[in-house]
């Protein structure tokens, strides 16, 4: 008798099963409401009107411009934290990088909840400050995400090439310009990526700190929650491609990295 | 021959990490400009720290370094005219041949022309013409190795420190850059100073070797003193083959070990204690009776070129280097010339300990407590005239005797001492460090938490790192008060 035996592509079908459930098609639905009108017509004009409203492209580039200052603030934040956490002399340093993630235990709006408190307290009335109020709130939320892969790439750099750079004549700046940055590349990359996607659509922040500025998130939102799937699918659908460009961008430079560390 | 100069001149340093146990104790060290140095020990005993301070990327915790007469311990790495090739390399993965070798050119901010003339010059020198457009990712161990020294030597160090930097060679590939270094060191003429815990590349490429262990210098010499005159049982002992021998000496030129007495060379006075060092090379087996010792081969070993013979000779065994295969079992005399019989003064700084008496009670005498241990001391030992009077110590005319806090110096010889697994059973734990073997027995050193060395003899084989416990022999243990100073005299 045969042994009952699995291959490959049978032991596959539950997880094509679910990729056609539930990222596939959806992604189909978005595509074609997206692309469709009232009336189920194949159509582009979402797809213009996103680019030529200026409400939209007001979102989108308010949106932007938070999701590069907030990942712009934690880089400058946490390189030094992640430099001095894994090229330090303490003995405990995952203890110190526990204190930094720490809060990510804590629930997400208890956590955002007492920092609105702190700054009403500083500033007396939230709806003074909105967008400093949203950058700073995030900037709070995210940090970890952006200390983990730079503390990560940091500590995989062998020291003896930083202090080359040192025995070589090079002052701190020149190490870092020259040595340092060009080989924590792909954490740098990392972080941002882990930063700047959830900053530009994470609208729940902004809704905490009463922030009535729309950004991509709640753009999308909005437009659900008034039944209007097709321009909501269509933004969807131009954010989806503008992560997608992203992570392409990013998967490449990662990749370069990746093969010069495994050559060494 | 030129006349030399001091290059880099270590006075007094000291360094220990976090005020904690010091890894360099008091070092004093001159180098001679133009030498290839090689700092040579066991792994932890501290010479890629000095490397360290000399580079700059460790500062001395207290001392100096000079170089040129100058103090540059404080100096940052960047400010010294040295340069390192690290152990495993460190070059910059992320730039190529030519940019890692001009990195420290650009920074001079010399000419394009002048920076590609001296890239390919150094390339020549180190046999890797035409590499500069190359990713270092693609070169093999030993061309990164030469890469990492094109490197260095580009910018003209005064001095050039070389990490174990042939260590991540394979054998073939180390034999081979070892004598292209030398070769290098030669063209150059720039001062190496060189790591390794590697003997046979120390006495192969240096001009002078420094033996360390724990932190402190064990012998400077060239390669020929440091094999030949080794100045400890330890150097003896880490520097090639040796056969170690306790004894006394016997007469002018003459000294009692290993059962026999044999001529020498080396002159102390009669009745002193020695460890005499013979060369396995250096003893030729001779027919039974004419040489002199007599024993019986215990075991042979075939290396290519000679045979390492084991001969009992009585209790002691010693290890000889022949040309000719003696079958175990066989009969056969062994002769050594006064020549080749190198004696070293017994070390008598050993198992001396300081303590401090703390009380004194009648019956059980004065106690003493030591870092390590505490005991109590008949009073006698050390007060000779002292007497009891109503449960207190009295001098010979009745008065009494300030014991209290004074200083007290014990010493014991190493084989009245005994060793232990058992760690209630001995006086003070600690670890073995190192052991030699002496003719019929070890000699084990153990080091407390204290950072104390007991050196113990043991006849049974214990290994490197065992937690043993010492039983010291307190009956035989020598006491004796030390001097205070005299604030009397003074006034």
């Amino acid at each position: 008798m045969k042994n009952f035996h699995l291959d490959r592509r049978q032991l596959s079908v539950p997880y094509l099963i679910y990729l056609v459930l539930f990222v596939v098609m959806p992604l189909l639905v978005v595509l074609y409401y997206g692309f469709t009108d009232d009336d189920g017509n194949i159509s582009f004009t979402n797809f213009i009107v996103f680019f030529t409203n200026s409400k939209t492209m007001g979102t989108l580039v308010y949106s932007l411009a938070i999701a590069v200052i907030v990942t712009v603030i934690c880089l400058l934040l946490a390189y030094p934290v992640a430099y001095i956490l894994a090229k330090g002399k303490y003995a405990r340093k995952h203890s110190f990088l526990m204190i930094f993630v720490l809060p990510m235990w804590i629930n997400f709006t208890l956590r955002i909840t007492a920092l609105k408190e702190i700054l009403t307290m500083l500033e007396g009335n939230l709806a003074y400050h909105p967008f400093l109020n949203t950058v700073i709130c995030m900037v709070y939320d995210f940090l970890p995400f952006m200390i983990m892969p730079l503390f990560n790439a940091l500590t995989k750099l062998d020291s003896s090439i930083i202090e080359a750079g040192y025995d070589l004549g090079a002052t701190f700046p020149q190490v870092l310009k020259s040595i340092i940055l060009p080989l924590t590349v792909p954490g740098i990359i990392s972080g941002i990526t882990m930063v700047f996607l959830p900053a530009m659509t994470n609208y729940v922040v902004l809704d905490m700190v009463y922030n009535s500025t729309y950004i991509m998130g709640s753009l999308i939102g909005s437009y659900f929650s008034s039944y209007d799937w097709n321009n909501g699918s269509i933004i969807s659908a131009i954010l989806l491609m503008f992560i997608g460009f992203f992570a392409i961008f990013t998967e490449r430079i990662l990749n370069r990295g990746e093969k010069e560390e495994q050559r060494i | 021959m030129e006349k030399t100069k001091t290059i880099i001149k270590m006075n007094n340093v000291r360094k220990s990490f976090d005020g904690k146990i010091n890894v360099i104790e008091n070092l004093s060290l001159d180098i001679n400009e133009g030498e290839f140095v090689t700092l040579l020990g066991p792994s932890g005993c501290g010479k890629t720290t000095i490397l360290r301070m000399i580079g700059g990327f460790d500062k001395p915790t207290e001392g100096e370094i000079l170089l040129d007469g100058s103090d540059i311990s404080m100096l940052a790495p960047n400010e010294r005219p040295v340069n390192t090739v690290f152990q495993k390399y460190a070059l910059f993965p992320h730039l190529n041949v030519y940019d890692n070798i001009a990195f420290g050119l650009k920074l001079k901010q010399l000419t394009k022309a002048e920076i590609d003339r001296k890239v390919s010059e150094v390339l020549e020198l180190v046999d890797l013409e035409g590499f500069e457009k190359r990713s270092i990712t693609t070169l093999s161990g030993g061309q990164q190795q030469r890469i990492a020294i094109a490197r260095a030597v580009v910018n003209e160090p005064r001095v050039l420190l070389l990490d174990e930097s042939l260590s991540a060679l394979d054998y073939k590939m180390r034999k081979e850059m070892q004598l292209e270094l030398k070769s290098m060191h030669k063209r150059l003429g720039i001062t190496f100073i060189f790591v390794t815990h590697d003997q046979e590349e120390a006495l192969t490429m240096s001009d002078k070797i420094v033996v360390l262990a724990d932190g402190k210098v064990q012998q400077v010499g060239t390669p020929e003193e440091i094999y030949n005159e080794p100045a400890n049982v330890f150097v003896a002992d880490f520097i090639g083959e040796s056969n170690i021998f306790n004894g006394v000496m016997t007469g002018k030129m003459k000294a009692a070990f290993a059962g026999t007495e044999f001529n020498c060379v080396d002159d102390y006075e009669t009745g002193k204690k020695i460890e005499a060092v013979i060369r396995p090379e250096d003893v030729t087996v001779v027919k039974p009776g004419e040489g002199q010792l007599n024993g019986e081969v215990t075991s042979t070993d075939f290396k290519g070129t000679f045979y390492i013979t084991f001969v009992q000779c009585g209790q002691y065994e010693m290890e000889v280097h022949c040309l000719e295969n003696y079958r175990p079992g066989e009969t056969v005399g062994l002769h050594v010339l006064p020549d080749n019989i190198h004696i070293i003064p017994y070390d008598t700084s050993i198992n001396n300990f300081e303590g401090m008496i703390d009380g004194f009670v009648d019956g059980k005498g004065l106690f003493i407590v030591f870092r390590d241990f505490s005991m109590f001391v008949d009073a006698h030992r050390l007060y000779p005239d002292s007497s009891v009077s109503r449960g207190r110590l009295i001098g010979q005319d009745g008065e009494h005797i300030d014991y209290q806090g004074k200083k007290v110096m014990a010493s014991f010889q190493p084989e009245d001492g005994d060793m232990s697994d058992d760690a209630k059973k001995g006086d003070i734990v600690g670890n073995i460090v190192s052991f030699y073997y002496i003719g019929d027995h070890y000699s084990y050193t153990i080091r407390t938490d204290n950072e104390i060395d007991y050196v113990v003899d043991d006849e049974d084989l214990w290994n490197y790192g065992d937690k043993v416990s010492v039983i010291l022999p307190k009956k035989k243990m020598k006491y004796r008060l030390l001097e205070e100073q005299k604030q009397e005299v003074a006034d």
